[in-house]
Protein backbone atom coordinates (compact mmCIF):
# COMPACT_ATOMS: atom_id res chain seq x y z
CA UNK A 1 0.00 0.00 0.00
CA UNK A 2 1.78 3.13 -1.01
CA UNK A 3 1.27 6.33 0.61
CA UNK A 4 0.52 9.54 -0.76
CA UNK A 5 3.33 12.06 -1.10
CA UNK A 6 1.30 14.32 1.88
CA UNK A 7 1.33 11.14 4.02
CA UNK A 8 5.36 10.84 3.74
CA UNK A 9 5.64 14.31 5.42
CA UNK A 10 2.99 13.95 7.88
CA UNK A 11 3.57 10.48 9.07
CA UNK A 12 6.67 12.00 10.93
CA UNK A 13 4.79 14.66 13.14
CA UNK A 14 2.13 12.34 14.80
CA UNK A 15 2.13 8.74 13.78
CA UNK A 16 5.62 7.75 13.17
CA UNK A 17 7.39 10.43 15.41
CA UNK A 18 11.20 10.12 16.01
CA UNK A 19 11.54 10.45 20.15
CA UNK A 20 8.10 9.35 21.21
CA UNK A 21 6.44 7.03 18.82
CA UNK A 22 9.73 5.07 17.25
CA UNK A 23 11.44 5.92 20.60
CA UNK A 24 14.32 6.59 18.54
CA UNK A 25 17.21 9.46 19.24
CA UNK A 26 16.65 9.47 22.65
CA UNK A 27 20.45 10.31 23.61
CA UNK A 28 19.96 14.07 22.09
CA UNK A 29 16.49 14.29 23.39
CA UNK A 30 17.27 13.53 27.34
CA UNK A 31 20.60 15.38 27.23
CA UNK A 32 20.24 18.81 25.34
CA UNK A 33 16.45 19.69 26.36
CA UNK A 34 17.14 22.01 29.44
CA UNK A 35 15.97 25.40 27.45
CA UNK A 36 13.79 25.70 24.38
CA UNK A 37 16.59 27.00 22.67
CA UNK A 38 19.13 24.27 23.36
CA UNK A 39 15.90 22.18 21.49
CA UNK A 40 15.13 24.28 18.57
CA UNK A 41 18.76 23.97 17.52
CA UNK A 42 19.58 20.57 17.97
CA UNK A 43 16.39 20.34 15.91
CA UNK A 44 17.45 22.35 13.09
CA UNK A 45 20.90 20.61 12.72
CA UNK A 46 19.42 17.02 13.27
CA UNK A 47 16.73 18.68 10.06
CA UNK A 48 19.92 19.46 8.11
CA UNK A 49 21.44 16.19 8.31
CA UNK A 50 18.50 14.17 7.73
CA UNK A 51 16.82 15.62 5.14
CA UNK A 52 20.77 16.19 3.26
CA UNK A 53 21.93 12.82 3.67
CA UNK A 54 17.88 10.74 2.72
CA UNK A 55 18.61 12.93 -0.59
CA UNK A 56 21.98 11.99 -1.00
CA UNK A 57 21.84 8.15 0.12
CA UNK A 58 18.29 7.48 -2.08
CA UNK A 59 19.95 9.46 -5.44
CA UNK A 60 22.98 6.66 -4.52
CA UNK A 61 20.56 3.87 -3.74
CA UNK A 62 20.72 1.76 -6.83
CA UNK A 63 25.15 2.34 -6.66
CA UNK A 64 25.80 1.56 -3.21
CA UNK A 65 26.61 -2.08 -2.76
CA UNK A 66 24.68 -3.97 -0.10
CA UNK A 67 27.71 -5.10 1.74
CA UNK A 68 29.12 -1.64 2.38
CA UNK A 69 25.86 0.10 3.03
CA UNK A 70 25.87 1.14 6.23
CA UNK A 71 30.30 2.18 5.63
CA UNK A 72 28.52 4.52 2.73
CA UNK A 73 25.92 6.04 4.89
CA UNK A 74 28.27 7.08 7.63
CA UNK A 75 30.55 8.42 5.36
CA UNK A 76 27.20 11.00 3.80
CA UNK A 77 26.11 11.52 7.30
CA UNK A 78 29.31 12.26 8.56
CA UNK A 79 29.56 14.67 6.02
CA UNK A 80 26.86 16.75 6.61
CA UNK A 81 27.47 16.63 10.37
CA UNK A 82 30.36 18.05 10.47
CA UNK A 83 29.05 21.03 7.83
CA UNK A 84 26.63 21.93 10.53
CA UNK A 85 29.28 21.73 13.18
CA UNK A 86 31.23 24.59 11.04
CA UNK A 87 28.24 26.47 10.12
CA UNK A 88 27.03 26.46 13.51
CA UNK A 89 30.43 27.11 15.08
CA UNK A 90 31.12 30.07 12.88
CA UNK A 91 27.18 31.92 12.60
CA UNK A 92 25.65 30.15 16.20
CA UNK A 93 29.20 29.92 18.41
CA UNK A 94 27.39 30.36 21.80
CA UNK A 95 24.43 27.63 20.95
CA UNK A 96 27.66 25.17 19.60
CA UNK A 97 29.12 25.76 22.88
CA UNK A 98 26.09 24.94 24.65
CA UNK A 99 25.36 21.67 22.80
CA UNK A 100 28.88 20.37 22.32
CA UNK A 101 29.57 17.29 22.28
CA UNK A 102 25.77 16.13 21.14
CA UNK A 103 26.21 18.37 17.75
CA UNK A 104 29.35 16.02 16.56
CA UNK A 105 27.45 12.98 18.17
CA UNK A 106 24.19 13.09 15.47
CA UNK A 107 26.40 11.35 12.95
CA UNK A 108 25.36 7.88 14.95
CA UNK A 109 21.97 9.57 15.71
CA UNK A 110 19.83 6.60 15.09
CA UNK A 111 17.04 8.37 13.55
CA UNK A 112 19.55 9.55 10.80
CA UNK A 113 20.65 5.99 10.21
CA UNK A 114 17.34 4.48 10.16
CA UNK A 115 15.76 6.65 8.01
CA UNK A 116 18.74 5.80 5.46
CA UNK A 117 18.38 2.30 6.31
CA UNK A 118 14.74 2.17 6.51
CA UNK A 119 13.63 4.93 4.19
CA UNK A 120 16.23 6.52 1.63
CA UNK A 121 17.42 3.02 0.71
CA UNK A 122 14.49 2.04 -0.98
CA UNK A 123 12.13 4.92 -1.84
CA UNK A 124 12.46 7.91 -4.66
CA UNK A 125 14.91 11.11 -3.64
CA UNK A 126 11.45 13.37 -3.65
CA UNK A 127 9.52 10.99 -1.07
CA UNK A 128 12.67 10.22 0.63
CA UNK A 129 13.31 13.97 1.25
CA UNK A 130 9.78 14.77 2.37
CA UNK A 131 10.45 11.40 4.62
CA UNK A 132 13.36 13.15 6.00
CA UNK A 133 11.78 16.74 6.26
CA UNK A 134 8.66 15.36 8.36
CA UNK A 135 11.02 13.38 10.69
CA UNK A 136 13.57 16.27 11.36
CA UNK A 137 10.28 18.82 12.08
CA UNK A 138 8.82 16.28 14.33
CA UNK A 139 11.67 15.40 16.12
CA UNK A 140 12.44 19.22 16.07
CA UNK A 141 8.71 19.67 17.58
CA UNK A 142 9.21 16.73 20.03
CA UNK A 143 12.70 18.65 21.46
CA UNK A 144 10.72 21.88 22.02
CA UNK A 145 7.69 20.54 23.65
CA UNK A 146 10.03 18.17 26.24
CA UNK A 147 12.15 21.35 26.71
CA UNK A 148 9.43 23.48 27.30
CA UNK A 149 8.23 21.38 29.70
CA UNK A 150 11.28 20.97 31.49
CA UNK A 151 12.47 24.65 31.18
CA UNK A 152 9.07 25.90 31.95
CA UNK A 153 8.52 24.62 35.37
CA UNK A 154 12.15 23.62 36.21
CA UNK A 155 13.39 27.02 36.45
CA UNK A 156 9.98 29.49 35.61
CA UNK A 157 11.32 30.57 32.01
CA UNK A 158 11.20 29.84 28.48
CA UNK A 159 14.38 30.61 25.91
CA UNK A 160 13.53 30.92 22.65
CA UNK A 161 16.49 32.59 21.26
CA UNK A 162 19.27 33.75 23.50
CA UNK A 163 17.44 36.06 25.77
CA UNK A 164 15.28 33.78 28.72
CA UNK A 165 11.43 34.98 28.93
CA UNK A 166 10.05 35.15 32.32
CA UNK A 167 6.41 33.06 32.53
CA UNK A 168 6.11 32.44 36.20
CA UNK A 169 6.10 35.25 38.57
CA UNK A 170 9.71 36.17 41.02
CA UNK A 171 7.25 33.98 43.57
CA UNK A 172 7.19 30.74 42.02
CA UNK A 173 9.24 28.12 43.27
CA UNK A 174 11.04 25.96 40.37
CA UNK A 175 11.12 22.42 40.43
CA UNK A 176 14.89 22.43 39.50
CA UNK A 177 14.83 18.67 39.34
CA UNK A 178 13.16 18.93 35.73
CA UNK A 179 16.11 20.69 34.84
CA UNK A 180 18.83 18.05 35.82
CA UNK A 181 19.65 14.65 34.17
CA UNK A 182 16.85 12.54 36.17
CA UNK A 183 14.16 15.20 35.57
CA UNK A 184 14.83 14.63 31.96
CA UNK A 185 13.81 10.83 32.22
CA UNK A 186 11.03 11.77 34.00
CA UNK A 187 9.94 14.10 32.08
CA UNK A 188 10.30 11.83 29.16
CA UNK A 189 8.34 9.19 30.70
CA UNK A 190 5.31 11.73 31.00
CA UNK A 191 5.31 12.62 27.87
CA UNK A 192 5.25 9.19 26.06
CA UNK A 193 2.31 8.06 28.56
CA UNK A 194 0.78 11.50 27.68
CA UNK A 195 1.17 10.80 24.04
CA UNK A 196 -0.11 6.76 24.37
CA UNK A 197 -2.85 8.26 26.35
CA UNK A 198 -4.09 10.73 23.51
CA UNK A 199 -3.32 7.92 20.81
CA UNK A 200 -5.38 5.55 22.36
CA UNK A 201 -8.96 4.91 20.42
CA UNK B 1 34.02 -30.23 -19.83
CA UNK B 2 32.72 -27.24 -20.97
CA UNK B 3 30.06 -27.26 -17.43
CA UNK B 4 33.34 -26.96 -15.60
CA UNK B 5 35.05 -24.26 -18.00
CA UNK B 6 31.79 -22.20 -17.26
CA UNK B 7 32.13 -22.67 -13.47
CA UNK B 8 35.20 -21.62 -13.32
CA UNK B 9 34.55 -18.10 -15.11
CA UNK B 10 31.59 -17.98 -12.75
CA UNK B 11 33.81 -18.40 -9.84
CA UNK B 12 36.26 -16.00 -10.54
CA UNK B 13 33.72 -12.96 -11.71
CA UNK B 14 32.28 -13.91 -8.28
CA UNK B 15 35.76 -13.25 -6.45
CA UNK B 16 35.52 -10.35 -8.47
CA UNK B 17 32.34 -9.23 -7.46
CA UNK B 18 33.03 -10.65 -3.89
CA UNK B 19 36.34 -8.91 -3.51
CA UNK B 20 36.80 -5.81 -1.14
CA UNK B 21 38.23 -3.30 -3.91
CA UNK B 22 34.95 -4.11 -5.92
CA UNK B 23 33.08 -3.73 -2.99
CA UNK B 24 34.78 -0.59 -1.30
CA UNK B 25 35.07 1.74 -4.15
CA UNK B 26 31.89 3.19 -3.70
CA UNK B 27 33.12 4.49 -0.05
CA UNK B 28 36.38 5.73 -0.91
CA UNK B 29 35.09 7.96 -3.63
CA UNK B 30 32.65 9.43 -1.43
CA UNK B 31 35.42 9.73 1.18
CA UNK B 32 37.97 11.58 -1.38
CA UNK B 33 34.88 14.10 -2.63
CA UNK B 34 33.09 14.82 0.69
CA UNK B 35 36.86 15.55 2.72
CA UNK B 36 37.25 17.56 -0.43
CA UNK B 37 33.91 19.54 -0.22
CA UNK B 38 35.01 19.72 3.55
CA UNK B 39 37.68 21.22 3.11
CA UNK B 40 36.56 24.22 1.25
CA UNK B 41 33.80 24.82 3.69
CA UNK B 42 36.79 24.59 6.39
CA UNK B 43 38.54 27.02 4.45
CA UNK B 44 36.15 29.56 4.03
CA UNK B 45 34.27 29.02 7.54
CA UNK B 46 37.58 29.02 9.08
CA UNK B 47 38.15 32.54 9.54
CA UNK B 48 35.17 33.20 11.02
CA UNK B 49 35.10 30.38 13.56
CA UNK B 50 38.47 31.92 15.19
CA UNK B 51 37.12 35.49 15.18
CA UNK B 52 34.27 34.23 17.14
CA UNK B 53 37.05 32.12 19.41
CA UNK B 54 39.55 35.33 20.38
CA UNK B 55 35.75 37.06 20.63
CA UNK B 56 34.60 34.52 23.31
CA UNK B 57 37.83 34.96 25.32
CA UNK B 58 37.96 38.87 25.01
CA UNK B 59 34.62 38.91 26.42
CA UNK B 60 35.56 37.89 29.35
CA UNK B 61 38.32 39.64 29.81
CA UNK B 62 36.97 42.74 31.50
CA UNK B 63 35.32 40.11 34.61
CA UNK B 64 38.88 38.70 35.06
CA UNK B 65 40.42 41.70 36.31
CA UNK B 66 37.16 43.69 37.40
CA UNK B 67 35.19 41.39 38.34
CA UNK B 68 31.52 40.14 37.29
CA UNK B 69 29.62 43.00 38.90
CA UNK B 70 32.25 45.75 38.35
CA UNK B 71 32.48 44.84 34.67
CA UNK B 72 28.93 44.73 34.41
CA UNK B 73 28.37 48.22 35.12
CA UNK B 74 31.31 49.69 33.59
CA UNK B 75 30.02 47.92 30.40
CA UNK B 76 26.33 50.04 31.23
CA UNK B 77 28.34 53.52 32.19
CA UNK B 78 30.39 53.27 28.90
CA UNK B 79 33.81 53.11 31.00
CA UNK B 80 36.65 53.02 28.61
CA UNK B 81 38.62 49.46 28.79
CA UNK B 82 41.39 48.82 26.67
CA UNK B 83 42.85 45.53 26.18
CA UNK B 84 46.21 44.80 24.30
CA UNK B 85 47.17 41.42 23.38
CA UNK B 86 50.28 40.61 23.13
CA UNK B 87 53.00 37.88 23.48
CA UNK B 88 56.10 36.99 26.55
CA UNK B 89 58.81 34.47 25.92
CA UNK B 90 60.08 33.29 29.27
CA UNK B 91 63.28 31.05 29.69
CA UNK B 92 63.30 29.52 33.46
CA UNK B 93 65.19 26.55 34.81
CA UNK B 94 66.42 25.99 31.13
CA UNK B 95 63.21 25.79 29.40
CA UNK B 96 61.10 27.95 27.79
CA UNK B 97 57.86 29.04 28.25
CA UNK B 98 55.51 31.04 26.01
CA UNK B 99 52.21 32.74 27.36
CA UNK B 100 50.03 34.99 24.95
CA UNK B 101 48.81 37.41 27.43
CA UNK B 102 46.48 40.91 27.23
CA UNK B 103 46.82 44.02 29.04
CA UNK B 104 44.19 45.63 30.18
CA UNK B 105 44.18 49.46 30.89
CA UNK B 106 41.25 51.81 32.10
CA UNK B 107 40.91 55.23 31.57
CA UNK B 108 44.59 55.19 29.39
CA UNK B 109 46.03 53.20 33.09
CA UNK B 110 47.18 49.68 33.33
CA UNK B 111 45.03 48.19 35.44
CA UNK B 112 45.69 44.36 35.40
CA UNK B 113 46.92 41.90 33.30
CA UNK B 114 44.86 38.21 31.96
CA UNK B 115 47.11 35.74 30.80
CA UNK B 116 46.21 32.08 28.54
CA UNK B 117 47.51 29.18 29.70
CA UNK B 118 46.55 25.49 29.22
CA UNK B 119 48.38 22.04 30.83
CA UNK B 120 47.32 18.64 31.02
CA UNK B 121 44.12 17.83 32.86
CA UNK B 122 42.49 14.36 33.18
CA UNK B 123 41.16 14.16 30.36
CA UNK B 124 42.69 16.41 28.36
CA UNK B 125 44.20 19.70 27.88
CA UNK B 126 42.82 22.42 29.63
CA UNK B 127 43.10 25.83 28.36
CA UNK B 128 42.75 29.01 30.97
CA UNK B 129 42.25 32.49 31.40
CA UNK B 130 43.65 33.88 34.57
CA UNK B 131 43.29 37.73 35.22
CA UNK B 132 45.97 39.44 37.33
CA UNK B 133 45.93 42.99 39.57
CA UNK B 134 48.70 45.61 38.23
CA UNK B 135 51.18 44.62 40.04
CA UNK B 136 50.31 40.98 39.82
CA UNK B 137 50.25 40.47 43.22
CA UNK B 138 46.55 39.08 43.31
CA UNK B 139 44.22 36.84 41.50
CA UNK B 140 41.09 38.66 40.39
CA UNK B 141 39.88 35.84 38.48
CA UNK B 142 39.97 32.83 36.46
CA UNK B 143 38.13 31.16 33.90
CA UNK B 144 38.31 28.04 31.92
CA UNK B 145 38.30 28.33 28.19
CA UNK B 146 38.30 24.80 27.51
CA UNK B 147 38.41 21.31 28.87
CA UNK B 148 36.86 18.22 28.43
CA UNK B 149 36.96 16.69 32.22
CA UNK B 150 34.30 13.94 33.45
CA UNK B 151 30.77 15.28 33.27
CA UNK B 152 29.35 15.14 36.16
CA UNK B 153 32.66 15.70 38.07
CA UNK B 154 35.79 17.30 36.69
CA UNK B 155 33.94 19.54 34.62
CA UNK B 156 32.61 21.39 37.65
CA UNK B 157 36.09 22.73 37.37
CA UNK B 158 34.38 25.52 35.36
CA UNK B 159 31.68 26.18 37.94
CA UNK B 160 31.44 30.01 39.32
CA UNK B 161 31.09 28.66 42.41
CA UNK B 162 34.61 26.67 42.09
CA UNK B 163 36.52 28.91 39.91
CA UNK B 164 35.11 32.07 42.51
CA UNK B 165 37.89 30.18 45.63
CA UNK B 166 40.82 31.57 43.69
CA UNK B 167 39.66 35.24 43.40
CA UNK B 168 41.85 37.72 46.08
CA UNK B 169 44.64 34.59 46.34
CA UNK B 170 48.24 36.38 46.97
CA UNK B 171 50.47 35.13 44.21
CA UNK B 172 53.62 34.99 46.25
CA UNK B 173 53.27 31.50 47.34
CA UNK B 174 51.43 28.83 45.18
CA UNK B 175 48.14 27.07 46.24
CA UNK B 176 47.56 23.84 47.40
CA UNK B 177 44.45 21.47 46.91
CA UNK B 178 43.14 20.32 49.87
CA UNK B 179 40.28 18.37 50.58
CA UNK B 180 37.29 20.93 51.92
CA UNK B 181 37.91 23.68 53.81
CA UNK B 182 40.62 23.73 56.00
CA UNK B 183 40.70 27.90 55.98
CA UNK B 184 44.46 28.52 55.05
CA UNK B 185 45.19 31.26 52.82
CA UNK B 186 46.48 29.48 50.43
CA UNK B 187 44.26 26.42 50.04
CA UNK B 188 41.74 25.19 47.42
CA UNK B 189 39.13 22.87 48.01
CA UNK B 190 39.05 20.74 45.69
CA UNK B 191 35.78 19.84 43.18
CA UNK B 192 34.29 16.24 45.55
CA UNK B 193 35.30 13.25 43.07
CA UNK B 194 37.54 15.11 40.96
CA UNK B 195 41.00 15.95 42.70
CA UNK B 196 42.53 15.10 39.91
CA UNK B 197 40.73 18.16 37.78
CA UNK B 198 41.00 20.57 40.52
CA UNK B 199 45.38 19.82 41.21
CA UNK B 200 45.57 20.21 37.05
CA UNK B 201 43.85 23.28 37.08
CA UNK B 202 45.94 24.50 40.13
CA UNK B 203 48.79 23.42 39.63
CA UNK B 204 48.69 25.48 35.94
CA UNK B 205 48.24 28.42 37.68
CA UNK B 206 50.98 27.99 40.11
CA UNK B 207 53.35 27.27 37.40
CA UNK B 208 51.79 30.34 35.27
CA UNK B 209 51.95 32.93 38.03
CA UNK B 210 55.48 31.06 38.95
CA UNK B 211 56.68 31.90 35.41
CA UNK B 212 55.14 35.43 34.66
CA UNK B 213 55.63 37.16 39.06
CA UNK B 214 57.81 39.69 38.61
CA UNK B 215 58.11 40.36 34.66
CA UNK B 216 54.80 41.47 33.59
CA UNK B 217 56.41 44.62 32.61
CA UNK B 218 55.23 46.56 29.50
CA UNK B 219 58.53 46.73 28.00
CA UNK B 220 58.97 43.39 28.27
CA UNK B 221 56.15 42.27 26.24
CA UNK B 222 55.44 42.47 22.58
CA UNK B 223 52.44 43.90 21.57
CA UNK B 224 50.76 43.43 18.72
CA UNK B 225 49.33 46.36 16.98
CA UNK B 226 45.40 45.37 16.86
CA UNK B 227 43.78 46.53 19.69
CA UNK B 228 40.40 46.25 20.61
CA UNK B 229 37.43 48.20 22.93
Amino acid sequence: MAKSLTQEFVKGLWNEVPPFRLVLGLCPTLAVTKSVENGIGMGIATTFVLVCSNVLISSLRKVIPSKVRIACYIVIIATFVTVVELVMQAFAYPLFLKLGIFIPLIVVNCIVLGRAEAFASKFGVFRSFLDGLGMGVGFTLSLMALAAVRELFGTGFLTFWVTPIRIFGPSYQPFSFLVEAPGAFMALGLMLCLMNLVGKK
Amino acid sequence: MERQHKNKQKRLSGRFKNSNLAQAWLVLVLALVFGTALAAVQVNLGHVIEANKINETLAQIPQLVFGADAARKMDAGNVPVEIIPGTMAIQKDGRNAYYSLFRVDRDGALAGWVIKARGQGYADTIELLIGLDAQAKTITGLFILEQKETPGLGNKIGTVRWRSQFVNRATDRPLVVVKRGSGRPDAIDAVTGATISSRSVTRIVNRTIGDLRGKLMPEKIQFSERRSK
